[in-house]
């Protein structure tokens, strides 16, 4: 069917199952935009700013595990695109950007509005094109969204000039994506599950280290037998929250820098580690050396650039996590609890993850605890990124898959609002609550606006100490307490705010107004509620494992 | 697969290694390998690249230099660009190995036959000649270029050019058909 190329891009994300854009118009993206204008199976959620519009389609790729989509225009449009492409990409979660380009013909010569977008986004991107003939647009969408969400996911980025929007195509559906170059299909060795399950059997500590890639691909349900098979209980990283229910009781909550006590003096002291898909970051490991340093390791992830990335693997297995944690789960012999579970159920009776009782000041680690008490993982946490992300990675036990959002590779500050948007849209009948310190908010305050626009019951429990709360906690910490420009305590009545744009506004000052308002706000379903939660100013996230250290550094408390 | 625990605080000696890479024939190609090389710390001694004889892939020959591990996350990063077919690294691999040089030395016409010697016993050639110099061809290993160009040093050299090794596996192995069975 003869069509221009900006109608074949639309029917190209249609025909494979795009429902939902994330965008904004610009010059070039005029074709495209009108392309859209009289489709009623697939619609554009104009954002205020692109950054936005690339968070909101991560949000959505993570609440719903389909590829999110986003628009923007050439240019600035496109270069605003970025952190959220990157903040996409370190996390591994499949999106695809379209953006505008200039014409052909002067690409290259400065044109206005002109960014070398794909040469900016190669190294953040899983790949990325740019259209130089219309009649490729039906493949190279194909392609993407083939690319985006197989293997080991990420952004992709299709550039297209605006005269290729307006050149006319021959428009066929590609059923079949083919690319020489890439098969993210990978066989499994099974000599390698062999390995793994002697190194299992043959283990006295063992510890299952657990990161998104079991989220990414749906293996909770492997994941969980194998633990209750073998007894070997289960630290996540940030991201690997809601891999197995933090309720169960063989899960340790989340290990790392700000982990408990009890996952990280697991990890220290076991003599197996089965890494599954994890990747041995910096934040989870602290000084790598003395990391797990009495551990085998057994690593298994989809990507083989990871095993031995970091930490050299004794056994490796490269495959989707879903299909080894199967064969292993079949092949493993099961094993009672040992006296590992013991020592590891002491260090959990010894160093509790408390949460401090005070009735007279506004904690912020209890507005998060009572949360968790009023949903118990039911709804659809959000974070943004700071001290109340630990909070919540510490106090909200996820108990779901999909069901915590958090940026954690790039820890993006103004990620939470719209991603809660793209969850939001995605799971039209979930709740969906974010929660955000007062400096993150600030920095997508204006997609409260498409919230707003969409009638999204997005609950908004903004823990807001005035402070930029982490940096403030590591220059009281190791800075002499001097705080250098983390003051945002000028700032607007969050309340009036949420009136200004049309949404709900709360404000909570004391303990006992947390519960009978958060209720409140659940039962607001036609716009999105704003709780001002003024907690106490100086809260410190413990415990902490300071960077690069070891866990003899661990601090439980704030240091007299 | 190596080592235990503690294995991560052993230290590996660099070494050079020399891999091929085949990619798509597309524009852009070499600023993703590149780029990849230069963002995660890899150290690229000499590329070249040019077509082969299928129009819609090229080769790039690449010498590194790293560690073991270092080796290994270069060969699995490059081969995660979706541009990339096949990663084919010759350690440990009888090759035949070339690199090609040009070398402009002063010539004055006292020294012509010394220079002429030289150029004989390294089966080089002279391809242009002035009132003052010479440009020398060189073609062999990277070794042998390198010998030449310190022979010649002392004539004074005034420019050198030279493409960077190109490798191919002995015998009957071709990059193609690692290629294909991997397909």
């Amino acid at each position: 069917m003869k069509m221009n190329g900006a109608n074949a891009l639309i029917q190209s994300l249609v025909d494979h199952g795009v429902e939902v854009i994330f965008g904004i118009p610009g010059g070039v993206m005029i074709p495209i935009y009108d392309a859209l204008y009289d489709r009623k199976d697939i619609r554009n959620i104009l954002m205020r700013h692109e950054q936005g519009a690339a968070h909101a389609a991560d949000g959505y790729a993570r609440a719903t595990g389909k590829v999110g989509v986003c628009f923007a225009t050439s240019g600035p449009g496109a270069t605003n695109l970025v952190t959220g492409i990157a903040t996409a990409q370190m996390d591994s979660i499949p999106i695809l950007a379209v953006t505008g380009q200039c014409r052909t013909t002067v690409i290259g010569k400065d044109a206005f509005q002109e960014a070398d977008i794909t040469g900016i986004t190669m190294p953040i991107t899983k790949h990325n094109y740019l259209i130089k003939n219309p009649a490729d647009i039906p493949r190279v969408i194909a392609e993407a969204l083939y690319i985006a969400r197989t293997g080991r996911p990420g952004p992709v980025l299709v550039d297209v000039p605006m005269d290729m929007s307006l050149a006319e195509v021959d428009y066929e559906p590609i059923r079949e994506v083919k690319i020489r170059s890439y098969s993210p299909e990978v066989e499994i060795d099974d000599s390698a599950i062999d390995k793994a399950v002697e190194l299992i059997e043959r283990s006295e500590r063992p510890v299952l280290y657990v990161g998104g890639g079991v989220i990414t691909s749906g293996a909770s349900q492997e994941l969980l037998a194998l633990s209750e098979k073998t007894h070997i209980l289960v630290a996540t990283t940030l991201l690997g929250k809601g891999a197995i229910p933090e309720t169960h009781p063989h899960s340790l909550g989340m290990l790392g820098m700000h982990g408990t006590a009890y996952a990280n003096h697991a990890v220290h002291n076991c003599d197996l580690l089965i890494a599954v898909g994890a990747r041995f970051d910096d934040r989870v490991t602290g000084k790598l050396a003395a990391f797990a340093k009495k551990a085998k390791v057994i690593h298994i992830d989809i990507d083989p650039a990871e095993i031995g990335k970091t930490v050299p693997a004794d056994v490796a297995i490269v495959g989707d996590c879903k299909e080894v944690l199967k064969r292993l789960v079949e092949r493993v012999k099961p094993r009672q609890e040992t006296d590992w579970n013991k020592q590891i159920m002491k260090w959990r009776n010894e160093y509790p993850l408390v949460c401090p009782t005070d009735e007279d000041k506004l904690l912020p680690q209890c507005v998060i605890a009572k949360i968790w008490e009023m949903t118990r993982g039911e709804v659809i946490v959000v974070t943004d990124v700071g001290q109340h992300q630990m909070f919540a990675a510490l106090h909200y036990k996820v108990t779901k898959p999909r069901h915590f959002l958090s940026s954690g590779g790039l820890g993006t500050m103004g990620f939470g609002l719209p991603a809660a948007i793209g969850a939001q849209v995605g799971c039209p009948d979930k709740t969906v609550v974010l929660i955000c310190g007062d400096g993150g908010f600030q920095m997508t305050i204006q997609e409260l606006a498409p919230a707003v626009e969409h009638k999204l019951p997005i609950k908004i429990c903004l823990i807001n100490n005035r402070y930029l709360g982490m940096v403030r906690q590591w220059q009281e910490l190791f800075w002499n307490g001097r705080y250098s420009g983390v003051d945002i305590s000028v700032q607007p009545d969050f309340v009036k705010l949420a009136d200004a744009y049309g949404a709900a506004g709360f404000r909570v000052e004391q303990p006992s107004e947390v519960e009978p308002t958060f209720k409140k706000a659940m039962e607001i379903n036609d716009r999105p509620t704003i709780i001002d939660f003024v907690v106490h100013r100086e809260e410190n996230v413990f415990p902490m494992i300071p960077a690069g250290g070891t866990i003899e550094e661990m601090m439980v408390n704030r240091p007299k | 697969m190596s080592g235990g625990g503690n294995g991560r605080e052993v230290m590996q000696k660099p070494m050079q290694h020399t891999i091929t890479v085949l990619v798509e024939n597309k524009p852009g190609v070499l600023a993703r390998v590149a780029g990849l090389f230069a963002r995660r710390g890899f150290n690229i001694e000499s590329l070249a690249v040019s077509i082969t004889d299928d129009p819609t892939i090229s080769r790039m020959t690449i010498v590194v230099t790293g560690d073991d591990s270092t080796l290994q996350q270069i060969n699995k990063q490059t081969s995660k660009l979706i541009d990339v077919i096949k990663v084919i690294d010759y350690s440990g691999v009888p090759i035949v190995e070339r690199e090609l040089a040009m070398i402009k030395v002063k010539a004055e016409p006292s020294r012509r036959a010394e220079i002429m010697q030289i150029v004989d016993i390294f089966r080089a050639k002279i391809i242009d000649i002035s009132e003052t110099t010479f440009t020398i061809e060189v073609t062999g290993s990277v070794a042998k270029v390198d010998a030449i160009e310190r022979l010649l040093s002392p004539f004074g050299i005034t420019e050198v050019v030279r493409t960077g090794k190109i490798a191919m596996a002995r015998g009957e192995i071709t990059a193609m058909s690692q290629v294909n069975d991997n397909a």
